[in-house]
């Protein structure tokens, strides 16, 4: 077998491995928003949930959650498929990693941006959105893509719950050939590719928030 | 029954203090991974740090472009890449020392930015200054460079110390017995994960965020007076 | 004339530190009133107890007939939200650092209020905010982004756009401190004009003496949470009574003389 042979099944798993990646960046990002606005708000309940959620997937290492959500809640008669069990807990990882970035955009918006849209009068939550998240935004965009990236890594652990992701896919074709190193290699070269794409699309993002002469470039370090 | 310690299943609560012994040999697997990873971690990224600021367009590239291919790919893959490629040229080590190679590798992608960093954020006059005051190579580095560099890296480096920590569970797919390793172990053999997983969770929690909180109480005791962090 | 503006033995306190003692003080509808005093006297302290952007203690304080305090309000405001929105449609603030929206369009700053606090129809506030950034001269500038302005024609726009509210009481807190020497005439302009409208009740924290002497009914002299000294701004400045007052006036005046000249120099 030439290594030509090895890049269908790799491709395949490549596939998955993008599919989980890109949904879970999305639902961990909407949780990384609803979680971290959740830490800013007055509400005690509120903030009090968000913070637990933060803390405990933030504290444990994500092969732990991964097993427990596949292997100890069916035991209490909870049980997903492995692919949503893998979104599901990608999901809650990013979240709560993104929950601290959005929390942090939030908070550095200047006080005098507050002060000004209550003298307006706008109302809490209409501040919340029109005024503090467009300014915040922009913030959070290097930090997400950090996030992002990190995701499709963590990406690779779902293998281990027999997800057929790339990581997957090399082992069978490793068991099958035993040309670990070209495996390999093309595996990780990969993951690179995929990454450098992942980059790409969080600068076009970051390049379209930032466009216009609202916030120059200048004004942020 | 493992490592002499027998389990109780009779309930979940003593089930959970049953295994605790066991963990608890798991956990000294894992910190030893963690600590071994992180030396490898600290003084690796200092040689690609160095290496990145050579006079050497083709070492300096060389070296910018690993680091990033390192940064950006999965370390489970570069822990198998280790594993199964190493000994194809004849490098044969324990598992424990590979899993420790592959996080210290991982991570060395991630201090070299670190001390880049710190590095950089020395103004170009203090270089200057050091010239003009005649100070060797490593008179600079030993008195001006590293005493202004060691405030601002300090809370980087510790906080992927935590991260690294977290990550250790990884080694257990290539047969190392750490925590989770162990509790798999019990798993398969009891028939019941809920406990064991559960408990390698609450035993990372305190030990994440003890750590977190002694890495600050670190960052705030650095001597940094005179030096703008930011 | 009732008072539109009445504080009644206001005391506000910052942990320890006692900002308002005992404070009294009244303003006429349609009254120009400036508050001066050293840094630290509380003069925007009463502004921001004002607009609702800080909460006081103890006393009474009521605008336009409306008591800042409900009797079973709750929180540092002892009032709800619903009720501090209803104190703040009659009044609107110019603050120091202008504080526009970096993201929205001069014209947008403008019209967001109206349409989202007023529900007024867009293109009605759209037309009235025409009309306003003419009046401060910063039409052709309606498109502009904040970023894209100097500090005086923020602060221009800042001015509209408190102005759209509609408010009765308008109030400017150092509303040219944070700008370089060249750009306050401009600014100072617009306040003056402002000054003629006989229905807008004007409250005016600046340093600005040689200004507040010409635009003000009142001028009002702090320090330590009272006031000192009040009265015509002609009699106060010619010949205070107080000595606290002179020194100040002297210290504060003999810094900005020579300021001026030198400026005057400038061709």
């Amino acid at each position: 077998m030439t290594w030509t042979q090895y890049l269908p099944p790799l491709l395949k798993g490549a596939q998955v491995t993008v599919m989980i990646s890109l949904s879970s960046i999305v639902i961990g990002a909407m949780l990384a928003f609803a979680a971290g606005i959740a830490r800013t708000s007055s509400n005690r309940i509120l903030s009090g949930i968000a913070f637990v959620y933060i803390v405990l997937f933030r504290g444990t290492p994500l092969l732990v959650q991964l097993f427990w959500f596949y292997y100890a809640l069916p035991l209490i008669g909870i049980s997903f498929d492995p692919i949503t069990t893998g979104i599901m807990t990608l999901s809650l990882l990013t979240g709560a990693f993104g929950a601290e970035v959005v929390r942090g955009a939030l908070l550095s918006v200047p006080h005098t941006q507050l002060e000004a849209a209550r003298a307006l009068n706008f109302s809490k939550t209409y501040t919340l959105w029109h005024i503090s998240m467009p300014q915040a935004v922009i913030e959070m965009m290097p930090a997400f893509g950090n996030l992002a990236i990190q995701n499709l890594k963590d990406t690779a652990l779902v293998s281990l719950i027999s997800i057929a992701d790339l990581t997957f896919q090399a082992q069978s074709m490793r068991n099958i050939t035993l040309d670990s190193a070209t495996v390999y290699t093309l595996t990780l070269v990969g993951y690179f590719i995929i990454a450098l794409c992942l980059m790409l699309v969080v600068r076009f993002i970051e390049m379209k928030l930032r466009r216009g002469p609202a916030f120059p470039r200048s004004a942020h370090s | 029954m493992m490592y002499g310690y027998a389990w109780d299943t009779t309930t979940p609560l003593t089930f959970a203090i049953s295994i605790l012994p066991i963990l608890g040999i798991g956990l000294l697997v894992t910190l030893k991974a963690a600590a071994v990873g992180y030396a490898i971690a600290l003084v690796l990224g200092l040689v690609l740090a160095l290496l990145r600021r050579s006079r050497f367009k083709i070492i300096s590239w060389t070296v910018a472009g690993f680091t990033e291919f390192v940064r950006d790919t999965p370390l489970l893959v570069q822990l198998f890449f280790l594993y199964y490629v190493l000994p194809d040229f004849g490098i044969v080590l324990p598992a424990f020392m590979t899993g420790a190679l592959a996080l210290g590798l991982q991570y060395s992608a991630y201090t070299s930015e670190v001390y880049r960093g710190g590095i950089d954020a020395i103004p170009r006059g203090q270089w200057e200054a050091a010239t003009a005051l005649n100070l060797t190579r490593l008179q600079t580095y030993r008195d001006i460079v590293v005493p202004q560099m060691v405030p601002r890296i300090v809370p980087s480096l510790g906080n992927y110390l935590v991260s690294m920590l977290k990550e250790t569970p990884v080694l257990s797919v290539v047969t190392v017995l750490d925590m989770l390793g162990l509790a798999n172990m019990i798993g398969e053999r009891t028939f019941e994960y809920l406990v064991p997983l559960s408990m390698v969770g609450l035993i990372f929690l305190p030990m994440t965020i003890i750590c977190s909180a002694l890495i600050y109480a670190v960052e705030r005791a650095l001597p940094k007076s005179g030096i703008p962090l930011r | 004339m009732n008072p539109i503006i009445r504080f009644e033995n206001v005391t506000k306190r910052f942990g320890a530190l006692t900002v308002l003692d005992n404070f009294n003080f009244e303003v006429g509808r349609g009254e120009k009133v400036t508050l001066i005093g050293p840094s630290g006297s509380g003069k925007s302290t009463v502004l921001r107890i004002l607009m609702t952007l800080e909460p006081f203690q103890e006393g009474h304080l009521e605008l336009d007939g409306i008591s800042y305090h409900e009797p079973n309000g709750h929180g540092p405001f002892k009032a709800s939200e619903k009720h501090l929105h209803k104190i703040r449609c009659n009044v609107g603030m110019v603050f120091q650092s202008f504080n526009l929206f970096p993201h929205m369009t001069v014209l947008r700053n403008i019209v967001e209020a109206p349409v989202a606090v007023l529900k007024m129809k867009r293109d009605e506030a759209e037309s009235r905010a025409t009309e306003l950034l003419r009046m401060v001269g910063l039409y052709d500038k309606k498109d502009h982004f904040p970023s894209q302005l100097s500090g005086g024609q923020q602060q221009r726009v800042a001015i509209a756009r408190a102005l759209a509210m509609r408010p009765r009481v308008l109030l400017f807190d150092e509303p040219t401190s944070a700008l370089d020497p060249q750009l306050v005439g401009e600014v100072l302009g617009v306040i003056r004009d402002l000054a003629q409208e006989h229905d807008l009740t004007m409250l005016l924290v600046t340093h600005e003496m040689r200004f507040a002497r010409e635009v003000s009914d009142r001028v009002c002299f702090f320090d330590k949470g009272r006031i000192v000294e009040q009265g015509d701004p002609e009699l106060l400045f010619s010949n205070p009574q107080q000595p606290r007052t002179r020194e100040f006036l002297s210290s504060i005046l003999g810094e900005q003389a020579p300021a001026r000249e030198s400026l005057q120099r400038v061709p």
